[in-house]
């Protein structure tokens, strides 16, 4: 086992059992995650990125969601074995998540300190201390301003970018070794966006955390992420480092979702769109799932999903055009 | 400018299609229940005047809070001004009864941000496109089914799509659907508040490609709402920023890339984040949140979370004033000594 992997997925399967047919959210993942890194998931709706998270976390909606396959090793221990039981305990010790919504993430009848005092521990390193004063403290780490008053307030009375910075100092408290955030700066605005952005940065470089960053946004990935994984329809179609992907993206996929962004360095009078919808995940090709819509495909990628090629140093993406001759 | 109302216009300064002037909306925020005192105002839209042109996009932004939203829903007349006015073609809109109001309806429509709310769930897709020209008794049946079907083509769908209901269709889908229902009657002018920010990015491109096309061929104006700096350089011809209900800076849209002079338009593009990972440049992280517009800061608005504030700023409001021609900016570094 090597010491310097946080978190490795391996060949993860999650489908969601319907009457209308089993849906393939997830359908053979796999990445690793090394200590202190910042991994990029991109993708867009539906192509089973939080569906990942949440399988990660065991967190799955209800019993028509299960992992029917795959591991998840964390610090070598795989998370598909252990008991609710067990999970409770890893859970914000060492592995954490911030979602997309802080206002949902936070209980609106409860004050901030009252849903810190969950983490705090009284016993340990905080003895001696009121329950208060290390919510007080907590708060400081995540630079929130005017701590002693934010912990008798209650969510509401808080902006998006102060109640987002709540919830990462929850998640963050106990020092998980891995923090999963979903979309972690949607709700908020763009001041505040690359305030928190910063903030995370600061946090994840002071605590050597990994952070697995889940997101739609390639300018998020841009400023944050050392590595990315690009997926499509359930799997991982090219990941590598952030800038090998960026300047040499080698996916039909992942070149067309780059140049489909608008930039402030030049404005195009047209933007690269990517015609068609991808594929229905109850009934999913044989082949290739980007065959559809892609502009190069061939025979060989309906008859078989290709294999992943290598592109570069730790840069590989699953296109037959990639196989070496 | 306020004879422009009476006095025929003729030559270059012909009447814009939209002229809004010192547009105020404030919101009173009172005390006790049984015993209402009125405690002082929200001015979520305080003295905001712009135009837009026939055929032109106009982009507003600002973060939220800012009174973008509010004053796009006085433009759309859903709202009552405080103050000040709001002219399409040379004519005030508010206080327009019975017909000259339903006619108004029919040159300025609107999309809205969230396709999900904003289309009825239990209606077909051809009847809520329709719902306009039924409402303005626009034609007969036959013409307006005929209509509905050119509206679907127009917007990228197929003609059968008018059977089915909106939880048919994918979020892409569904604001092409608004946009139909937005177009039906050959309005002049656009509200898109925010049009595109549910979307995904590859949908996001076919969105705003199709808003380009339609504008060219129908020769329409928007009032683009938003806050992403990259659509809206993409989008627009002419942008004004606000913050805190008052417009900071305005510019032609590439002027106003070019050279961007109120510190907080600079931030706002410095917190635009990169096209790519070896992309850095001036960053300006503002420290703090918006002030509460219940308690407005004095002097500028913006001097609290100001990296260059001068002791004038926290006394005196900057003007809005031209620096350069069209362009505008309401800020003391830029005052003449």
């Amino acid at each position: 086992m090597n010491g310097n992997i946080a978190l490795e997925v391996r060949d993860l399967h999650t489908h969601f059992f319907l009457r209308r047919g089993v849906v393939k959210a997830v359908d053979g993942v796999s990445f690793t995650l090394h200590r202190g890194e910042v991994l990029g998931l991109v993708g867009e709706s539906g192509c089973g990125k939080s569906v990942t998270a949440l399988s990660l976390m065991r967190l799955l909606p209800n019993e028509a969601a299960r992992t029917v396959q795959g591991q998840i090793l964390l610090e070598g221990e795989d998370l598909l074995t252990k008991s609710k039981r067990q999970m409770r305990q890893i859970r914000g010790r060492k592995i954490s998540m911030i979602l997309q919504d802080p206002q949902t993430s936070l209980n609106p009848v409860f004050t901030i300190g009252n849903q810190l005092s969950e983490v705090i521990d009284t016993k340990g390193a905080g003895r001696g201390k009121s329950v208060m004063q290390q919510a007080i403290e907590v708060l400081r780490k995540v630079k929130l301003s005017a701590p002693e008053q934010r912990v008798h307030q209650y969510p509401h009375e808080l902006s998006g970018g102060m109640k987002q910075r709540v919830v990462g100092a929850i998640a963050m408290h106990r020092g998980p070794g891995v923090l999963i955030t979903d979309e972690p700066t949607t709700a908020l605005d763009v001041t505040i966006q690359l305030q928190y952005l910063n903030l995370l940065k600061e946090l994840q470089q002071d605590t050597d955390m990994a952070i697995l960053f889940i997101t739609h946004d390639f300018g998020v990935v841009a400023r944050m992420c050392d590595r990315v994984a690009v997926m499509y329809a359930g799997r991982i179609v090219e990941t590598g480092p952030v800038r090998d992907v960026f300047n040499n993206p080698s996916h039909p996929y992942t070149q067309a979702l780059i140049a489909s962004v608008p930039k402030m360095q030049r404005s195009a009078a047209r933007l690269h769109t990517i015609e068609g919808q991808p594929p229905v995940l109850s009934d999913l090709p044989a082949g290739c799932r980007f065959e559809a819509r892609c502009p190069y495909a061939e025979a060989r990628c309906r008859a078989a999903y290709p294999d992943s090629f290598t592109v570069g140093a730790g840069h590989a993406a699953s296109c037959w055009r990639l196989e070496p001759a | 400018m306020t004879e422009a109302l009476t006095e025929p216009q003729t030559g270059p300064q012909a009447e814009p299609l939209l002229r809004v002037e010192n547009l105020r909306k404030y919101y009173p925020f009172t005390r006790g229940i049984v015993f209402v005192t009125k405690v002082g105002d929200v001015k979520a839209v305080d003295d905001v005047s712009f135009t837009i042109a026939a055929g032109e996009t106009l982009g507003l932004v600002g973060e939220s809070g800012c009174g973008k939203t509010t004053t796009s829903k006085l433009v759309l007349n859903l709202e009552q001004p405080t103050g000040g006015r709001v002219l399409l073609q040379g004519k005030p809109i508010h206080g327009l009864k019975g017909e000259a109001r339903r006619e108004y309806r029919a040159l300025v429509q609107a999309v809205f941000q969230d396709p999900w709310a904003s289309l009825n769930p239990r209606m077909r897709v051809g009847k809520i496109i329709a719902e306009a020209l039924v409402v303005t008794k626009w034609g007969s049946r036959s013409e307006i089914d005929h209509r509905v079907v050119e509206l679907l083509v127009q917007v990228g769908l197929r003609p059968e799509h008018a059977l089915q209901y909106p939880h048919e269709f994918s979020g892409g889908q569904r604001q092409r659907i608004a946009l139909a229902s937005a177009l039906a009657s050959k309005p002049k002018l656009i509200v898109l508040d925010e049009p595109v920010s549910a979307l995904d990015v590859s949908i996001r491109a076919q969105m705003m490609n199709l808003l380009k096309d339609i504008q060219e061929s129908e020769n329409v104006a928007y009032l683009l709402v938003a806050h992403d700096l990259a659509t809206v350089r993409h989008m627009t011809h002419q942008v004004a920023v606000m913050y805190m209900g008052q417009i900071v800076e305005t510019a032609p849209t590439e002027k106003l890339f070019e050279e961007v002079r109120h510190p907080y338009t600079k931030a706002l593009l410095s917190a635009v984040l990169p096209d790519h990972p070896d992309h850095r440049g001036e960053e300006i992280v503002l420290s703090g949140e918006v002030p509460s517009p219940m308690d407005m800061p004095p002097g500028c608005r913006f001097h609290t979370r100001c990296p260059f504030a001068l002791p004038e700023c926290v006394t005196h409001e900057p003007a809005l004033r031209e620096i350069t021609p069209s362009h505008q900016v309401a800020c003391h570094l830029y005052s003449d000594p």
